[in-house]
């Protein structure tokens, strides 16, 4: 992705080439592997992959949140303009909070259980904006008002324990917003909750991200959640971007084949029940030794020979905002022979018999 | 919703397994209360059929699916199966029941011993119950690893954590069939599953099942994974049932409010869905101090006087589809 145009503005953020490598005694880990996106001030993108395939790490990696030992960190993030990569930890606490800020997955044990909710929201105000005790106790409490806690001033005085888990992800929510930052990120933040409180909170972070005009990283393996949440979506398959579109241009005319399957293999509402589920088999790449080739090449249905040798970089679409990794994308003359004769062959299984 | 009642009992031969007025209640220590994780369940599963129960976490599901085992046995109710009577058996009895009906869990890591090898695990229960000569339990084993999709050959040389979650879960699938069950009871068998793996797994219960003649209870918080596999779906909250029908019909028209707001609730994978949930009032009350009446009243949109004070009772509002709600949305 190539953003100079002068006419657009400078994005908030702009990844290139990110690698975020971790040494193990396996071998090195190529948890993000050359990445580049860019997000412009009030935009929300959503960051979608299954497990292992680097989503935490990318969004932990733009932050600087991982441990120094053992990490091979290159590329360049640029946020505002300014260079993050090899920023020490002192100077990274003044884009902390009040530029960046994270709500993580687990509100259980992203809060002190020996801490009051009150002072866990002043800390921040305090230690980032220098704001005396009764200020930040005031302006706890406002924030508190804001992501729709009732009784906000008897919650200040209560530990963690006493909250539901719904109350305690719209703790970390306030937390988050504290310091008024301009680029949220927001890893799996409903994947512990029932569905009845994830439509709550999804619904109060887009609201926020609204009235505050921050940008949004949402990083979750449910489709659904970004479906209704976002404006551009990422799909990341073994440490890489395999396709990045606008929303609805990704549901209605997606290109990559991971991309295809994974949509798939969702049960859908509005399918009847017994529809038989789409399936990718094998499972995601040991990220120690990555296939030579295309990353999803192993597991896919309309992988050639070339595939399995050369990787595929990102290929932009008519759609300057739509690009993919692949040699044979969905709707290539390709694409359908290969579907051709793969129904076919389950016709010819299916009049064989079993399974 | 917090119905009781039992207009939606079958009376059929084919009954496999019948629910009566389930209750579980637990001892809160040291204060002398108690939680009321079941309160008066009824139900029934036809033989074939895969019954369905969803509800949010705390609304008993897997409580009730612990209690058809009797692990631990319910406070009070009955549990029917193929005419047996669970809650009366004694201990050794009940062991020789549990062979006729086995469970799979959430996490299928944890739910497998480290120290044992697959093949080892899968062949277990055989021993203990010394079916069939050496030979014999041989062929099935690997047969039925064959069937959930796992090579024996390797099996035969691994341990559990040489295979990722999807695999696991196939294992202890294949560690519940090896004693030729008539039901499986599955408590959230794939939510700790990536959804390429889930998919995978769905399949699979839906091939043996019908290779095994299996009746399936399927317990999930997932109504979307709940709909895709059940025929039909009950649906639970703070321990009572809201409503039970096909699942087709379930979604397509829920009638208890409850249900509504679940369906409403889940973020549809399409950008072209207005995702607009209906707001829920607050979150569920504890299952200490259940409210009185429906104990859905003090988050339901549709509340009425009549629902604080009166429990509703299980009815049926249209063919085979149930609710217990005195003011059901319109069918």
């Amino acid at each position: 992705m190539n953003d100079s145009d002068p006419r657009t503005t400078t994005p908030l953020l702009e990844v290139s080439d990110l690698k975020t490598y971790f040494r193990t005694e396996r071998g090195t880990v190529k948890a993000v592997d050359g990445v580049s996106f860019s997000l412009q001030r009030g935009q929300s993108l959503g960051i979608v992959g299954e497990s292992g395939s680097g989503k935490t790490v990318l969004s932990r990696s733009i932050m600087g949140l991982l441990g120094r030992t053992n990490l091979i960190r290159e590329g360049s993030i640029k946020f505002n303009g300014q260079e993050l990569m090899g920023l020490s930890v002192k100077e990274m606490r003044s884009i902390w909070g009040q530029e960046m800020s994270m709500i993580f997955q687990d509100p259980m044990t992203s809060l002190n259980p020996v801490m009051k909710i009150g002072r866990q929201i002043a800390e921040p105000l305090m230690l980032h904006l220098g704001m005396n005790k009764s200020e930040a106790r005031l302006t706890a409490e406002k924030l508190l008002t804001d992501v729709r806690i009732p009784e906000p001033q008897r919650r200040l005085n209560q530990y963690p324990h006493e909250l539901s888990g719904g109350m305690r992800q719209r703790v970390m929510i306030a937390i988050a917003l504290a310091c008024g930052p301009t680029l949220l990120f927001a890893d799996e933040p409903t994947t512990a909750l029932d569905v009845t409180v994830q439509a709550e909170i999804l619904h109060l972070i887009n609201e926020q991200r609204v009235d505050r005009n921050m940008s949004l990283i949402l990083v979750t393996h449910n489709i659904g959640v970004v479906a209704g949440n976002t404006d551009v979506i990422a799909v990341m398959y073994g440490g890489k971007i395999v396709e990045k579109a606008p929303t609805k241009t990704l549901f209605s005319s997606y290109k990559m084949p991971y991309t295809e399957a994974l949509m798939r293999s969702i049960p859908k509402l509005r399918q009847a029940s017994h529809t038989r589920l789409a399936t990718i088999p094998g499972r995601p790449p040991d990220m120690v030794n990555p296939p030579l080739g295309c990353n999803f090449a192993p597991r896919c249905a309309y992988a050639r020979p070339k595939c399995l040798v050369e990787e595929p970089g990102l290929t932009v679409t008519e759609n300057p905002e739509h690009v993919y990794a692949c040699f044979y994308p969905v709707g290539s003359p390709e694409y359908h022979e290969r579907k051709l004769e793969l129904s076919q062959r389950s016709d010819l299984l299916s009049t064989g018999g079993q399974n | 919703m917090a119905g009781t009642g039992k207009a939606h009992l079958r009376n059929s031969p084919d009954v496999l397994l019948s629910v009566n007025d389930l209750v579980v209640e637990f001892p809160v220590a040291r204060t002398g209360l108690k939680v009321n994780a079941v309160s008066g369940i009824s139900f029934d599963v036809i033989k074939g059929e895969t019954l369905g129960i969803v509800g949010e976490s705390g609304c008993g599901k897997s409580t009730t699916g612990r209690a058809i085992m009797q692990l631990p046995a319910p406070t009070s109710g009955s549990i029917d199966f193929n005419g047996q009577e669970l809650t009366t058996l004694s201990k050794d009895e009940m062991r020789d029941a549990r062979t006729k009906i086995q469970m799979i869990f959430q996490d299928p890591i944890s739910s497998l011993n480290p120290r044992r090898k697959v093949r080892d695990i899968v062949l277990e229960p055989l021993l203990v119950w010394k079916r069939g000569t050496q030979e014999e339990r041989d062929i099935l084993v690997n047969r039925i690893l064959e069937d959930v999709g796992i090579d024996p050959q390797r099996a035969a040389e691994s341990y559990p954590h040489q295979f990722s979650g999807g695999q696991c879960q196939r294992i202890s699938i294949a560690r519940s069939l090896v004693l030729d069950p008539q039901m499986i009871i599955c408590d959230e068998p794939v939510s700790a599953l990536d959804v390429s793996v889930q998919a995978q797994v769905i399949n699979l219960l839906e091939n043996l099942k019908a290779k095994y003649g299996l009746t399936l209870i399927f317990i999930a918080h997932d109504l979307a994974v709940v709909k895709s596999i059940s025929d039909r779906v009950l649906v639970m909250y703070l321990g009572k049932m809201c409503e039970l029908a096909s699942s087709d019909d379930l979604y397509a028209r829920p009638s208890h409010p409850y249900t509504n707001i679940l369906v409403d609730s889940i973020p549809e994978p399409d950008p072209e869905v207005i995702y607009a949930p209906t707001a829920v009032m607050g979150e569920p009350p504890s299952p200490i101090n259940p409210p009185a009446g429906c104990r859905f009243n003090p988050r339901c949109p549709n509340v009425q006087d009549r629902c604080r004070v009166e429990e509703p009772e299980m009815r049926e509002i249209a063919p085979a589809h149930f609710v217990a709600c005195h003011n059901p949305l319109t069918y």
